[in-house]
């Protein structure tokens, strides 16, 4: 049991990078992104076409990739995803939806639907582990995630804490309207967070690839993971979507100790138990507590 | 005669079936103060709104300092040069008061590094805040959200300067502060307008004066004149248009 706690919380390390664009596409562009997961299976197709077809070293295939996945996050904003936001709430998910649909057939008709993995282009990284006291092994790739993805969101933290366009994304993310009247270009400040997003879904893409097999169908089950993890850590907090991460993570591989078809369930049942808690809170805020249902409502 | 330093020239702003600015011709020129009256509704903070870049016009045009920005965003003006406060303050809470100033300097103000910095403090010093530049934004009280309007408005350096019932809820001494300060902008060059229901207060700072009612501009000039006007009186204290 301990083996899976261990396991269920550097999985954690890869939803928090999966998580992180989303809730940051959330937090600052008001903007839900259904195609986060394919855009996340993409950047893993792109990284393997530059390994497979064009012969690039790995690391380098994934250094070359998450630029290229930024621009296309830039892009996204610019030419769709802030049309849509001017036509209410609606429009983003049809939108996203379809661009997730676009992607997940146009990545099968150039990839085709075998399934495909980076795991065999990393040597023994992919399942090589250190073997811990305790009956614990840990397997170097998802520390290796883990540890990325620890670096990833201190790095975003800072970024956003102490730099200039960081400041700008707070501020815009607070208040887009009064960031304008300081001078700060929103709509700009939009573009550089959906790159930002994009690239973070590339570089998770990236190590779902190198741990499992991938089709090109792959990337809504990554999108409920996605979802999952932000909203147990809680929506617009960094560090947030790292604990969300874990707690699924934890809940996943603690269902499958218990039962191989646990995995997915058992991650299912803690975001729903973190929600049902969210809303009961927020109803007793509203409207008192059990004691207030059992009694009736007296004013 | 040198271009004002802002000018508003037959703007008309329509919400809907609504009319809320009907034609307002307006000038102000650098080291002038132009006061705005008029009651609820006159259309004071559209204005406001028309020549700060939040709103597009219907029809008219908006020149600062003889160039046409009409077409130009909030966030573009502010780096040309015109600042706006809010009668509700705006502040981005979650960041601290400093860093608050910090981004009016850094994108509207166009400075970087220390210069940025020592803006940003400059800024906060002159609005009376910056004993409180660490504090978290969220933490101010009403008056020193209206000053945090102000040093985030200074910060971007402007040569214009709008500001929006910015003495609502101050005490006399306080008022008398903020005279000073819309003297010492005034000083610099910069050109200031000012929507203000204090009256008295109001008159003792400004060089002209405009009273809206309706979406029109009912009267224009000097300020003790404007407020003898006739039509100003029945408008904005007689309360009967």
């Amino acid at each position: 049991m301990l083996d899976a706690i261990v396991q269920g919380i550097l999985l954690g390390g890869y939803y928090a990078i999966l998580a992180a664009g989303l809730s940051l596409m959330f937090g600052v562009v008001r903007f839900i992104n259904l195609a986060h997961g394919d855009l996340a299976v993409l950047g893993a197709y792109l990284a393997l076409f530059c390994v497979e077809r064009l012969g690039l070293q790995v690391w380098l295939s994934v250094a070359a990739t998450l630029p290229i996945m930024a621009a296309l996050g830039w892009f996204l904003q610019a030419a769709i995803f802030a049309r849509t936001l001017r036509a209410g709430i609606l429009l983003p998910l049809l939108a996203t939806f379809g661009l997730g649909a676009l992607l997940q057939n146009g990545m099968f008709g150039l990839f085709g639907s075998d399934t495909k993995s980076l795991g065999n282009h990393i040597g023994s990284l992919s399942w090589s582990s250190w073997q811990l006291p305790l009956d614990v092994s840990i397997g170097k790739l998802p520390t290796f995630t883990f540890v990325v993805a620890v670096l990833v969101l201190g790095a975003l933290h800072q970024f956003l804490a102490r730099t200039k366009v960081g400041r700008a994304i707070r501020a815009t993310s607070i208040d887009a309207e009064a960031a304008e009247l300081v001078g700060v270009e929103a709509a700009r400040i939009h573009r550089v967070a959906a790159a930002v997003a994009v690239a973070l879904a590339a570089l998770a893409g990236v190590f779902l690839a190198m741990r499992a097999l991938i089709t090109p169908y792959a990337g809504p089950a990554q999108l409920i993971f996605a979802f999952e993890s932000v909203v147990i850590g809680g929506i617009g907090s960094l560090w947030g979507t790292l604990v969300g991460g874990i707690v699924l993570g934890v809940a996943q591989s603690l269902g499958a100790w218990l039962s191989p078809q646990f995995f997915q369930l058992a991650g299912h049942l803690i975001f729903l138990a973190v929600l049902g808690v969210r809303l009961w809170r927020t109803h007793v805020a509203e409207h008192g507590g059990w004691r207030s249902a059992v009694l009736g409502a007296r004013t | 005669m040198p271009a004002a330093a802002i000018e508003g020239t037959f703007l008309s702003k329509r919400f809907g079936a609504l009319q809320v600015l009907k034609s307002v011709n307006l000038s102000v020129a650098a080291g002038e103060i132009l006061g705005v009256v008029g009651p609820n509704g006159a259309g004071k903070t559209t204005l406001f709104g028309v020549l700060a870049g939040a709103l597009r016009p219907t029809e008219g045009r908006v020149l600062l300092e003889g160039r046409d920005v009409t077409a130009a965003s909030a966030a573009r003006r502010c780096r040309l040069g015109i600042a706006r406060t809010h009668q509700v303050p705006r502040p981005f809470l979650g960041m601290s008061v400093f860093e608050n100033v910090l981004a009016a300097a850094a994108f509207g103000g166009g400075l970087a590094g220390p210069a940025a910095q020592q803006g940003a403090a400059d800024a906060l010093r002159r609005s009376g805040l910056g004993v409180h530049a660490d504090r978290p934004a969220a933490s101010l009280g009403l008056l020193d959200r209206k000053r945090l309007e102000l040093a985030r408005a200074l910060a971007t350096r402007p040569r214009v300067i709008l500001l929006d019932e910015i003495g609502g809820g101050l005490t006399e001494a306080e008022l008398d502060i903020l005279v000073a300060l819309i003297g010492d902008l005034k000083e610099d060059g910069m050109a200031v307008v000012w929507i203000e229901h204090i009256l008295h207060t109001l008159l003792r700072a400004i060089d002209r004066l405009v009273c809206m009612a309706d979406g029109r501009v009912i009267a224009v000039g000097e300020p003790r004149a404007v407020m003898a006007d006739e039509t100003v009186m029945r408008a904005y204290l007689g309360g009967v248009g």
